[in-house]
Formats: structure tokens, sequence, C-alpha cells
């Protein structure tokens, strides 16, 4: 079994699964608690549109879904708000965004196994520019989460009194949709389009029912993280089976198991009652 | 250039989806005012899982999407809105149902091209008898709604009142969702699991904000769907790129005309009036 560790290719997608699930963890905390997890889901969806159209201009994949989903982050986050409810409308632009990735791929080749691949995630087969491109970005995003941290908190949390307090509440929204844009160009290399709630949105959430302090709840969310992706990568490479099955399977149990376990542990009078005031 | 109309493969994509087109126009206009889109997204996506399992298994993939998509719709119904964190909790349920699809499909061989057409539809591939599968489930289904329109429109509308004429609420929203998971399952093989939005919910959203009267504006999204998937079709036969991708241009094109166009149309009629 360790001898499998002296592949490069494994080497490889172990260092970048292993960064980008922190990454992932740590933002995907603060998208569930601003609840935007569909903006997530559109973001990477239009990751697809990316990707697929990078290879026509020849263009790493990668490289496309870093375009696409920081660009299209950046509209999210000036037009703030109004994107959250899953309207009609953001059905159909996703539907046109995924309809134009068909035709992208398409266009420069007939080879459905790529098509796959952006899809459910291809990490074994990371190349050594993507790899640098993905250390390069998520160093950079790092940094920026830790200056952000304390005002994005606030803001997250109680959005009216941050903004009372002179906290710039939109351009902390705006520089936060683009490293959500970034951690989804991310997510995509590992477990794919149609998956990435698997390492973003799963761990956070799962998170949030163990602990309600932020700081805790983050560090659960990276341990989730990291357990789901070496778990995964280690089954998959076990059993042969594509290791984004694994890696989301693991994250719905953790998920599906925690919620029902947190309700029957957490005391009764614990839940809040709703105020008597409140019925006039 | 009309010579493709001969070629027997393009008709069965025709008849198959004339049917499609209709069933998903009406069950389309319903989800909207009942605001159900998320369900059409959802059952899809379970369905996906189904398809490939019945791939898996050597079975019409037709058979899982059914099997699925109407077991996932009696428990959608079943559940009604009471869910906390309804995002993350479905979100969870979906990205479980698609990993399971692609478990399914790589333990058979050949699991990317299956993948991709039931991901992105392959209606240029549908066999005879899927035309005659989907032509009958497309007349049970409309047969059904035919029953079910009035009760079902004015508990759409009005879900207290109806309820308190005596209208059985709950066994409706039970059979309107079977009726969308069989809508989903024959949709899914035109444009796919990932586009389902534009045949079921596009010509209905694109004709709501045309006409008022229900009536008329199932009648508008009928001919629009039938438009966009005959229309998609023959240049996709033309060009020899895909169906869906023509399909999705048309149903978001005209929305978005629409949608752009309405407001001044809104304004001359009031001005008229």
């Amino acid at each position: 079994m360790l001898e499998l560790f002296n592949h490069q290719f494994i080497q490889y997608a172990f260092i970048a699964g292993t960064l980008i699930s922190i990454i992932c963890a740590i933002v995907g905390y603060f998208v569930v608690l601003r609840s935007q997890a569909f903006a997530a889901e559109s973001l990477s969806c239009v990751g697809f549109t990316g990707a697929t159209g990078a290879a026509v201009f020849g263009l790493s994949s990668l490289v496309g879904t870093f375009f696409f989903t920081i660009s299209v982050a950046l509209g999210f986050g000036v037009f703030g708000k109004r994107i959250r409810d899953r309207d009609i409308e953001v059905g159909m632009v996703l539907s046109f965004a995924l309809g134009l990735g068909v035709l992208f791929l398409k266009l420069y080749t007939s080879n459905a196994t790529e098509a796959v691949g952006i899809l459910f995630g291809s990490i074994l087969s990371v190349t050594t520019n993507d790899l640098y491109l993905s250390l390069f970005t998520e160093a950079v995003a790092f940094i920026v989460l830790v200056i952000i941290f304390r005002p994005l908190l606030f803001a997250s949390i109680d959005p009216e009194v941050a903004e009372a307090r002179g906290v710039p509440i939109t351009l902390l929204g705006i520089i936060f949709m683009v490293l959500v844009g970034i951690t989804i160009a991310e997510a995509i290399l590992v477990v794919g389009v149609l998956l990435v709630f698997a390492l973003l949105i799963a761990p956070a959430a799962t998170a949030q029912h163990m602990s309600n302090r932020p700081v805790t709840g983050i560090i659960i969310s990276v341990v989730l993280g990291l357990l789901f992706t070496w778990g995964g990568m280690l089954l998959g490479l076990f059993f042969h089976v594509p290791v984004s099955f694994f890696i989301a399977s693991l994250a719905a149990l953790a998920y599906l198991v925690t919620v029902p376990l947190h309700h029957f542990i957490t005391p009764h009078f614990y839940n809040p009652q709703p105020h008597q005031d409140n019925e006039i | 250039m009309f010579d493709v109309l001969q070629y027997s493969f393009i008709q069965n994509a025709f008849i198959a989806s004339f049917f499609v087109a209709i069933i998903a126009a009406i069950v389309g206009y319903f989800l909207l005012i009942r605001g159900l889109t998320f369900a059409g997204h959802a059952l899809s996506h379970i369905g996906f899982a189904g398809a490939a399992g019945a791939v898996l298994l050597g079975v019409d993939p037709v058979v899982g999407l059914l099997v699925f998509t109407i077991i996932a719709g009696i428990g959608i119904g079943m559940l009604g809105r009471v869910l906390k964190e309804r995002d993350v909790t479905i979100g969870i349920f979906l990205t479980l149902a698609l990993a399971l699809g692609i478990l399914f499909l790589f333990l058979y061989k050949g699991y990317a091209e299956q993948a991709y057409s039931i991901l992105f539809g392959t209606i240029l591939g549908i066999s005879a008898l899927n035309v005659i599968i989907t032509a009958l489930f497309s007349i049970v289904t409309f047969g059904i709604l035919l029953f079910l329109f009035r009760p079902l429109l004015f508990s759409s509308f009005d879900p207290e009142v109806a309820e308190a004429r005596g209208v059985p609420i709950k066994v409706l929203s039970v059979l309107f969702l079977v009726l969308v998971a069989i809508t989903v399952s024959m949709s899914v093989q035109v444009v796919g699991v990932l586009l389902i939005f534009t045949l079921l919910v596009g010509p209905a959203a694109t004709s709501m904000r045309l006409v008022k009267n229900p009536y008329l504006a199932i009648g508008v999204a009928i001919i629009l769907g039938i438009l966009y998937s005959w229309v998609g079709i023959f240049i996709a036969a033309q060009t020899n790129l895909p169906v869906s991708f023509f399909i999705a241009t048309l149903s978001f094109g005209t929305y978005l005309f629409v949608r752009l166009v309405e407001p001044s149309v809104y304004r001359i009629q009031k001005y008229n009036a």
C-alpha cells in the first residue's frame, strides 16, 4: 500500500488535495455562515464553462476556471443580495452556462472522458503547472483571509451592527466572493464541478453542528475536510474507484450522522423559545 | 437542407421531443406557480443516480430514471417544507446522488460516454422503443393533468381557500410531484440532467411574462417548448453540434429577450388602458 506514495502523481495529488481541502474548509465556513451556498453552486457551474472554454483556446482548464469563477464572483459581489434566492433567473443562467460548456467541449474534442474529468474531478491527474498555480493562488487567498478575518466574521454574524461600527460591508462582501471564486476553481480540480459541495459546504455545515464557537468550528471544519480528502483518496486508490465518489460519500455521511446526533445531544431547554411579545 | 428529416433517427427525435415538450411546458407552469422549481432541479439530479444504476444492471436508463425520481418525488411531497436548513441539506443529498451515479457508471465499462449522455442528453440517439415509452408516459401524464387541472390550478393559486372548499391538498401535491418525476425522466432523454431547466422552466417562465391567463400561458409555453426542441434538433443536425446547447441557447435567449422587453410592453398596455 505505502509504495503507492513513490509515484509522483500520487504525491502531487496528496499535496494539492491537502492544501485545497484546508482553504475550502475555511472559506466554506464563512459561506455557510453567510448562507451563500446557492451562490457557491452557481460559481461551480460557471467553472464548467470556464474549464471547457479554456480548452478551446488551448489554455490549462484551471486558468479558464479561475478566469470565469473570479469574474462572475465579482459580479455576484457587486450586485449583492439579489443573487441569494434560487430564483428562476439564476437557474436559467446556469443552464445556459452549462449548455455553453457542452458546445466548447464539442468544439475542441468529442472526447467524453474530458467532460467527466471536469464534472467529477481528476485529482490523480494534476499536472506540475496546476500544482504551482494552485499553490500560489492559495497562498494569496490565505493571506487575504487572515487579514480580513475579524471584520469578515463580524460582518457575517451581525451585518447591521458591523455596518454601524464602520466595517465596510460591501467591500468585504466583494473580496469574500472573489475568495470563494478562487476556492471553487481549486475545489473543481479535486472533486469536479458537480461535487464542489462535498469539500466546500459539507465540512463547514457539519462543524457548525458540533461547535458554536467560530475558531473551534473552523478548526473542526479543516480537520473534517482533510479526513474526507485523505480518506477519499486512500479508499479510491485502494478500490480503484473514482476518488470523488468517496470524498462526497464521506462528506455526506458525516453531515447526515451529525445533524440528528446534535439534535439528540442538545438539551431541550437550550433551544430558544419564541418571545411572548412576538405573538401579539 | 431538409434532407436530414428523412433519417429515421431524426424523425424519432422530433416525435419524442414533441411529447416531452408538451408535458414539460404544462408541468413547468405549475412548478412555477407553486414555487417548486427547485424540486425539478433536485429530481433530475437524483435521476442521474437512477439512470446510472440502470446502466450498471443492464436495464434501460429510463427505467432507473422513473423509479428513482418517482420515489424521490413522493418523498419530497410527503416531507413538505418543514426541513430546516433546506439549502445545505438538499445540496448534500444531491451531491451524494451524483457521487453514487458516478460510482455506478464507473463500475460499468465505458462510463464516460454514458455519463456524458445522461448529463447532457442524447435525443439524436433515442431508440424506437424509447420513443414509444416516451409517448405512452407523456399521454398518461397529459391525461392525469387534464383530469386534475382545475383543482390543481385552484390549490396552486390559493391553497387555503382550496383546502376550505374540500380540495385534498396533500394528495394533490404528492400526485403532482409524481407527475413532475415522470416529466423529468422524459425530459432527461432530450436535454439531459444538467439542462433540465431549459425545457421544464424556460418555456413556462417566458410565457407567464407574455400572458396572464393560465390557459393561454400554458398554450404559449407548449408552443415555445416544441419550437425550442424542434429548432434545436434541426440546427444540431445541420451543424453536427450538440442539441442541448441549441435548446439551452434558444430557451435562455427568448427568456432574456422577453425579460428585457417586457417592462416596456407593460408600460404601453397601461398607457393604452
